[in-house]
C-alpha cells in the first residue's frame, strides 16, 4: 500500500468516537500543561502512564501525542503573556512575542503562534507520513552495531551538542545511564547495583525519575528562589491579524517548519535548537530590522512553527528507529514498551494499524488545537492566574498520585523524594534534565545492542565499525561533541545562550 | 538563573564537590561490579561490560569536574532559601510514612498543606483540612472509577 492509501487507513481509525474523545482530552490537557509554569508534556505523559495501564494502547498513545503536539501549543502563550516560557523550546518565543503583548498586540501574536504552529504541525505531520516508510526501509538494513552508533549519536546529540556546557550535559546522561543499570540485567538474570535491596530488582521506574526530576526538583527549584509576581500582560483587541501581519507572517512559518522539521527528524535533539535557528533566520532576512527586539511578528512566527514542526519530527526517529531524542519521546517510548510495544521498523509491519492511527490523529489533533488556541485563548489565559502555592501544592499532589499509583509502596515514595532532590541539584547547577531521563530509557537498550553485536562478533569490538553507515554516524557524534567545545573556544558560544539571556 | 561573576580565590566548591560525588559513584559502581559472581561466558562481554564503562566514564567526569573547579575559579550563585525547601521535602517525607498507616488522603492531604506552606500560603489548619478533602475527591475519582491502586486508610473506609 502506499503512503496516502495508509494515511487514509489511519484516518479511519483516527476518527472513531473513542480515538477523538482520547485526542480531544490529550490536546486539552497538554495546552493546560503547556500554558502552566513548571508542568510540561513529559511530566504529564509520565504521570499518567500508570492511569493508562488498563485503556486501549491506540487510545493511549493518541492522547499522549495530543498532550505532546498541546503542549508545544500551551508554551507559547505563556510566553507571549507572562515572559516566563512555559516550556524550553518556547523560549525565543518570548522575546518578540513578550514585546508584542506589552504593546497592546497581544492578541496576534497569539494568533501568529497558533496558526503558525498548525500550519508548521500539518507540514511536519505529513512529512511524518512520506519520510517514515522510507526511514523503516532504513532501518530494516541496520545492524546491531549500527543501532548502537545510532544511539550513541543520540546521546551525544541530547547532552552535549547543544547546551551551554558539555561536561555538565554528559553528566547529566551519565546519571541517567546509571540508573539505566539498576536492576535485572535481561540477558544474564545479573542483579547490578541494587546493593540487595529487592525493591530495585525491577529497576528504577521511569515514571517515578521523570516525576522527581520534572515536578518534585520544580517545585524545590521555585520554592526556594525569592517569590517575583509574575506580570500578565492582558489579550488587548482583536486576536486576529491585519493584512501585513499576515503577510509578515506566513514565509516566516513555512521557513520555520523547513527549519525545525529536519531538526527534529534527525536524532539532533531537542526542539529548542530549531527555534533559535529560524530566529536568527528572521532576524537576518525581515524587511523590519528596526523592529526586532520591539515585537517583530516574524519573531513569532517563525520560532513557533519551527517549535511544532520539530517536536513532530521527534516521532519519526522515535517511530521508526525507537530513539528518542527529547524527555517527551523517551516517555512516550516508555508508554509503548508498558503496552509490550517496542517502536521500531517492526512496529510498522506488525501494528500498522496503531502506527497510522497514531500518525493521522496527530492531524486531527493538530486541527482541535488550532481552534482550542484561538478562539478559547482567554480561558487558558485564566490558568495563569492561578496562584504558585496552589499550583505546586496541586502539582505535588498529582505527582505523588502517579507514583503511588504505579507502585503503592513507601519505597517508591522514597525514590520520588531522593530524585526529586537530585533534580533541583541538578537545576542549582545548571545540569539539563533531558539527558537523564533519555539516559534511564536508552542506556539499557544501548548496552542490549552493543552486547548483540559483540555476540555476533565473538567479542571482536572491531564490528562495531564495519560498517559505513555506523562510521559515518561516529562522525557525526564526534562533530555534535567537537563542534560546539570549538565554537565555544573561539567565543561563539555565547551566541545561544545569550539568545536566552538578553531579555529583561 | 544570574551569569556567574568569576572570583579571584580558590576553585569552585560545588564543582568540586559534584566531582568528588562523581569520582564516588565510579568506585561504588567499580567495586559493585567486581563483586557480581560472573559465570562463564560465552562472549567476552557479560552483564559487567557496561557498568565498568560507565564506572571509567563517570571517572572522566569526576576529572572533568575538578579541572574546571580549578579552571574557573570560585562561581558566585543566588543564595537559595531553605525553609521552603524543608517544608516540601517535609511534606513528602510525612507522606510517605504516613500513607499505609492513615491511607492516601490524609497522607496527601499534609503534602498538599506543607507545599501550599512552602509557597507562604497558610494557616496550616485550614490548608491541611482543605488538602485533605481535594485529595479524598482525587481518592474517589482514581481509585473509585479508574480503579488505581491507592492506599485506603480509616477515611476512605468510612466512606467506600
Amino acid at each position: 500500500m502506499d503512503t496516502f492509501a495508509l494515511l487514509a487507513h489511519g484516518l479511519a481509525g483516527a476518527l472513531q468516537p473513542i480515538n477523538l474523545l482520547y485526542a480531544l482530552i490529550g490536546v486539552t490537557l497538554g495546552t493546560a500543561v503547556g500554558v502552566l509554569p513548571g508542568i510540561g508534556p513529559a511530566l504529564t505523559v509520565a504521570l499518567l502512564l500508570p492511569v493508562t495501564y488498563q485503556f486501549d494502547p491506540t487510545a493511549s498513545l493518541i492522547m499522549f501525542a495530543g498532550i505532546y503536539y498541546g503542549g508545544m501549543y500551551g508554551g507559547s502563550t505563556t510566553s507571549i503573556l507572562l515572559n516566563t516560557p512555559g516550556e524550553s523550546a518556547s523560549i525565543v518565543t518570548a522575546l518578540e512575542g513578550n514585546k508584542m503583548a506589552r504593546k497592546g498586540r497581544g492578541g496576534p501574536a497569539l494568533a501568529t503562534a497558533a496558526i503558525g504552529s498548525f500550519v508548521a504541525g500539518l507540514i511536519a505531520t505529513i512529512g511524518l507520513a512520506f519520510i517514515s516508510p522510507w526511514m523503516v526501509k532504513f532501518a530494516l538494513s541496520l545492524g546491531p552495531a549500527d543501532y548502537f552508533a545510532l544511539m550513541v549519536l543520540a546521546f551525544v546529540t541530547v547532552s552535549a551538542a547543544f547546551g551551554d556546557s558539555a561536561l555538565r550535559g554528559l553528566t547529566a546522561l551519565a546519571i541517567g545511564l546509571t540508573l539505566g543499570l539498576v536492576g535485572i540485567d535481561l540477558q544474564t538474570g545479573q542483579a547490578r547495583l541494587t546493593f540487595g535491596m529487592p525493591d530495585l530488582l525491577d529497576g528504577i521506574e521511569v515514571t517515578t525519575l521523570a516525576v522527581a526530576l520534572f515536578a518534585v526538583g520544580e517545585a524545590l527549584k521555585v520554592a526556594a528562589q525569592p517569590m517575583a509576581e509574575d506580570k500578565i500582560e492582558p489579550v488587548k483587541g482583536s486576536v486576529w491579524m491585519n493584512a501585513q501581519d499576515w503577510a509578515r507572517s506566513w514565509k516566516a512559518w513555512l521557513r520555520g517548519t523547513a527549519i525545525g522539521f529536519p531538526i527534529g527528524a534527525m536524532p539532533a535533539g531537542g526542539a529548542e535548537i530549531g527555534t533559535f535557528l529560524s530566529y536568527s533566520t528572521e532576524k537576518a532576512l525581515t524587511k523590519h530590522p528596526e523592529e526586532f527586539g520591539h515585537g517583530a511578528i516574524e519573531g513569532v512566527a517563525g520560532p513557533e512553527a519551527a517549535n511544532n514542526a520539530s517536536a513532530a519530527g521527534t516521532l519519526v526517529p522515535l517511530l521508526t528507529l525507537g530513539l528518542p531524542t527529547s524527555a517527551t519521546a523517551a516517555i512516550m517510548l516508555a508508554g509503548f514498551q508498558q503496552f509490550g510495544l517496542q517502536p521500531g521498523p517492526l512496529l510498522f509491519a506488525n501494528n500498522a494499524t496503531l502506527v497510522w492511527s497514531l500518525i493521522a490523529s496527530l492531524l486531527v489533533a493538530n486541527l482541535m488545537l488550532l481552534v482550542l488556541n484561538l478562539p478559547l485563548v482567554g480561558l487558558w489565559v485564566r490558568l495563569l492566574a492561578i496562584p504558585k502555592p496552589w499550583l505546586y501544592a496541586g502539582i505535588l499532589a498529582f505527582a505523588t498520585l502517579g507514583t503511588i499509583g504505579a507502585n503503592p509502596s513507601p519505597f517508591e515514595l522514597g525514590m520520588l523524594l531522593a530524585f526529586g532532590l537530585l533534580g533541583y541539584g541538578l537545576r542549582r547547577y545548571d545540569y539539563p534534565i533531558a539527558p537523564v531521563v533519555v539516559g534511564l530509557i536508552l542506556g539499557p537498550l544501548a548496552e542490549q545492542q552493543l552486547r548483540r553485536a559483540l555476540a555476533i562478533s565473538q567479542g571482536d569490538p572491531s564490528v562495531l565499525v564495519h560498517s559505513p553507515v555506523a562510521i559515518i554516524l561516529y562522525l557525526i557524534a564526534a562533530t555534535a561533541l567537537l563542534l560546539p567545545a570549538y565554537l565555544r573556544l573561539r567565543g561563539k558560544g555565547k551566541v545561544l545562550s545569550q539568545l536566552a539571556a538578553e531579555e529583561d | 538563573m544570574s551569569a556567574p561573576v568569576v572570583k579571584a580565590g580558590g576553585p569552585d566548591r560545588a564543582a568540586l564537590v559534584i566531582g568528588v560525588l562523581l569520582g564516588v559513584l565510579a568506585a561504588v559502581i567499580f567495586w559493585q561490579t567486581r563483586a557480581m559472581p560472573v559465570t562463564a561466558q560465552y562472549a567476552r562481554v557479560g552483564p559487567t561490560t557496561a557498568p565498568y564503562v560507565l564506572s571509567g566514564f563517570l571517572a572522566v567526569l569526576a576529572v572533568g569536574h575538578v579541572m574546571a573547579a580549578f579552571r574557573h575559579g570560585v562561581q558566585e550563585r543566588e543564595a537559595d532559601k531553605v525553609a521552603p525547601m524543608l517544608w516540601i521535602v517535609g511534606g513528602l517525607v510525612a507522606q510517605m510514612l504516613l500513607l499505609k498507616p492513615l491511607g492516601f488522603s490524609i497522607a496527601t492531604g499534609l503534602l498538599f498543606a506543607c507545599a501550599a506552606k512552602a509557597f507562604g500560603r497558610g494557616p496550616l489548619w485550614l490548608t491541611v483540612p482543605l488538602g485533605i478533602g481535594l485529595s479524598l475527591v482525587v481518592w474517589l475519582i482514581f481509585a473509585g472509577l479508574l480503579k488505581l491502586s491507592l492506599p485506603a486508610g480509616p477515611l476512605e473506609s468510612l466512606i467506600f
